[in-house]
């Protein structure tokens, strides 16, 4: 007996041991670099007749689609920019650095980009460098656009803005689109209680859904150690007659749930946020199963407005790759650069720390137009007010919902 | 009618707990070892059958057979470096504690082979099921399949252990080592079999498990790996026809609370009932005596 205890107690610390490491994975480095802080300000005063605007991404390792996609596309941006005449009369120079998706490496970058002469900041891709750097732009008051840095803290400083909806604005965004394409009455919800960026969407959107034209009939929870059974939070949502089930998770989960929704026979709309990006890609995965899956995600490239189609057909011709969301929302953020510049009719011979005081006020009071949004506006705490926008699953491919 | 619904959805999910928690069961009936690495053999067993299914679009019944081989290898293998040498150390934790790193290691070695994507299997059992009273209620084909193989090899196991030669060695080693080996049995071979059995056990577990819940990843067999083992204990430990009917008694628990009370709480409950159970009645439902166990 008492041997069995202490096996059973080794088991339980076994158990903890092996959630503590599952809950762990995915987190980038997330501490700031400690060095090379001491480079002022004034190595940041431009060299005359050019703005230039610098970009950080993942240009190597597992995240390098994402940061090439930002560097590429902005650099697309600028091209365009020059060929038709610059920013106020002025020529933009482009730089782009690498952080490996390491936030340390990603302070490096900024700080290299510093000494070329940036003077404003497209960056980071990702939301632990973006948040890394803007310790430093924040120093250096210096105006950083992250295109993709969806966690909240990204624009904790206000000289950081987004182009993307931050991780929990989803939920709104979600909400709205709902509502406003009257895609259901009853709406149920399967969400993942143990993660942040899960459980952060659910909030939201059930706060917004008051007042909507539908009703949140059910709201189940699985956590990360227990996501194999669904069937139970399946029947439930069926039982209460949604039909339109929401689900604020990463593909992984959303795939079992398909699969185990389609044993029972249950078809409601799936409606996934930018987690669900990727469920084509799994695998072995039976892609009938998503038929019909919508998700929140601000492009769709085979979108036919205008900017849509020129912007795929560029990017195409010269970097050989359809663009992907990434893209469109870092040529945006440079597009949005430029607006905010015009407004307050600034000159490269600005210093860096009264363009980003001109730009931040610039950006409460402009609209821009973009790829991501035909009107995105901004809150002063580097909000982005736009227009959610959804794609659907048919066929087997992503084609835009609207 | 709906609580039918959810004791159905209890019975599936059951039915896998005790299909894992036969493997389970009986290495630690005759060896006395818990072997934690038994829900990575599953999943080390999912992994053959999804790339000879799935990537090189070979025969299910092969991929199958050629799971139960290599888990078999694997289960062989791993007693003979991992576990031998360790069974005379002076605490039996030595044992269990490489038992976890053996667990760790799997699940490292498929990451790096396999990486961390998720892969979605294809189910090995193409029957649908059948559906009841008015069409609401469906038990899925794997479901029935998994009891009915879950069955086959309870009766399979008790035949073998109490009609075989093999099999009285087995008990005999389970009673007492050093007896048994005053007897003139191989304790080193009786147990390398039994972790033969076993791991090729959790071959055909991990093809029921991954059809149920077509999910592949290295982490598959982790999870159902620990429930099983509260349905083991559960059931009593050691106990074979404990571990079939512990299996579908925690599945059915965990559904129902999940139905009833919430459904984030409901692996607290699962846990919450280990501890209960080995307060109250240590010996599980069915593990009466100890000389009854193997």
């Amino acid at each position: 007996m008492k041997k069995l205890k202490s096996i059973v107690s080794l088991m339980a610390a076994s158990a903890l041991l092996a959630g503590t490491i599952a809950g762990c994975g995915g987190n980038a480095n997330g501490g700031a670099a400690g060095a090379d802080t001491a480079s002022d300000a004034q190595g940041t005063e431009s060299a005359g007749g050019v703005f230039k605007i610098g970009a950080i991404g993942p240009l190597t390792g597992g995240a390098a689609a994402y940061g090439n996609a930002v560097c590429n596309a902005a650099e697309l941006a600028v091209a365009e920019i020059n060929a038709a005449g610059g920013i106020n009369g002025y020529q933009v120079e482009y730089s782009k650095e690498d952080d490996e998706l390491n936030a340390e490496k990603s302070v490096n970058a900024y700080n290299t980009l510093k000494d070329w002469g940036m003077q404003v900041l497209v960056g980071s891709t990702t939301s632990a460098c973006s948040i890394a750097v803007s310790e430093y732009t924040k120093e250096d008051n210096m105006f950083q656009i992250t295109p993709s840095g969806s966690a909240v803290d990204c624009v904790k400083y206000d000289n950081v803005f987004r182009v993307c909806f931050s991780d929990p604005n989803q939920g709104i965004a979600s909400a709205q689109y709902i509502n406003d394409h009257n895609l259901a009455t009853k709406v149920g919800i399967i969400y993942d209680s143990s993660d942040v960026y899960s459980s952060g969407i659910y909030q939201k959107f059930v706060e917004e859904s008051n007042g909507k034209n539908y009703e949140v009939v059910s709201a189940e929870a699985f956590t990360a150690d227990n996501n194999t059974d669904f069937s139970v939070q399946l029947q439930k949502a069926k039982d209460a007659g949604a039909d339109l089930v929401f689900l604020p998770i990463y593909y992984k989960d959303a795939s079992l749930i398909l699969t185990q929704a389609d044993t029972m026979g249950y078809k409601p709309v799936f409606f996934g946020v930018d987690g669900m990006d990727g469920i084509l890609t799994v695998e072995n995965f039976d892609t009938s199963l998503a038929e019909g899956l919508m998700l929140l995600t601000p492009f769709a490239a085979d979108a036919t407005d205008d900017l849509t189609v020129n912007f795929v057909k560029n990017y195409q011709e010269k970097y050989g790759e359809v663009p992907n969301q990434f893209a469109a929302d870092a040529y945006d953020a440079v597009f949005i650069i430029k607006q905010a510049i015009e407004a307050k009719g600034l000159t490269p011979d600005t210093s860096t720390s009264d363009i980003c005081e001109a730009l931040k006020s610039a950006m409460t009071e402009i609209e821009a137009s973009g790829l991501t949004s035909a009107k995105m506006s901004w809150e002063a705490n580097g909000e982005p007010n736009k227009e959610p926008k959804a794609v659907v699953i048919k066929d087997g491919a992503y084609v835009s919902a609207d | 009618m709906s609580f039918l619904t959810y004791l159905i959805n209890g019975l599936s999910l059951g039915s896998i707990y005790a299909i894992i928690a036969l493997g389970y069961t009986m290495v630690y009936g005759i060896a006395k070892m818990l072997n934690f690495a038994h829900g990575d053999f599953i999943m080390v067993g999912c992994y053959v059958i999804f790339t000879i299914c799935s990537t090189l679009s070979g025969n299910t019944f092969v991929g199958i057979i050629a799971a139960i081989i290599i888990c078999t290898l694997l289960g062989v293998t791993t007693e003979r470096i991992a576990y031998r040498p360790l069974r005379g150390a002076a605490s039996p934790l030595a044992v269990l504690i490489t038992a976890i790193g053996v667990s760790y290691f799997l699940e490292n070695l498929a990451l790096l082979i396999f990486g961390a994507d998720i892969k979605s299997f294809s189910s090995v059992v193409k029957w649908n099921g059948v559906t009841l009273g008015d069409g609401s209620l469906r038990i899925q084909g794997v479901t029935i399949v998994t009891i009915a193989v879950s069955i086959v090899i309870l009766i399979a196991l008790q035949l073998f252990i109490h009609k075989t030669k093999e099999g009285q060695a087995m008990l005999a080693v389970a009673e007492d080592r050093g007896a048994a080996t005053l007897m003139g049995i191989n304790v080193n071979k009786t147990i390398t079999l039994t972790f033969a059995i076993g791991s090729a056990l959790a071959a055909v577990a991990g093809a029921l498990l991954c059809s149920a819940y077509p999910s592949l990843s290295p982490y598959t067999g982790a999870m159902p790996g620990i429930k099983a083992f509260v349905a083991a204990v559960l059931g009593g430990i050691g106990s074979i026809p404990g571990a079939m009917i512990g299996g579908l008694v925690l599945g059915i628990i965990e559904i129902l609370s999940k139905t009833y009370i919430s459904s984030q709480l409901s692996d607290a409950i699962v846990f919450g009932i280990l501890v209960v159970v080995l307060l109250v009645k240590p010996t599980g439902i069915l593990g009466k005596k100890i000389q009854e166990k193997v």
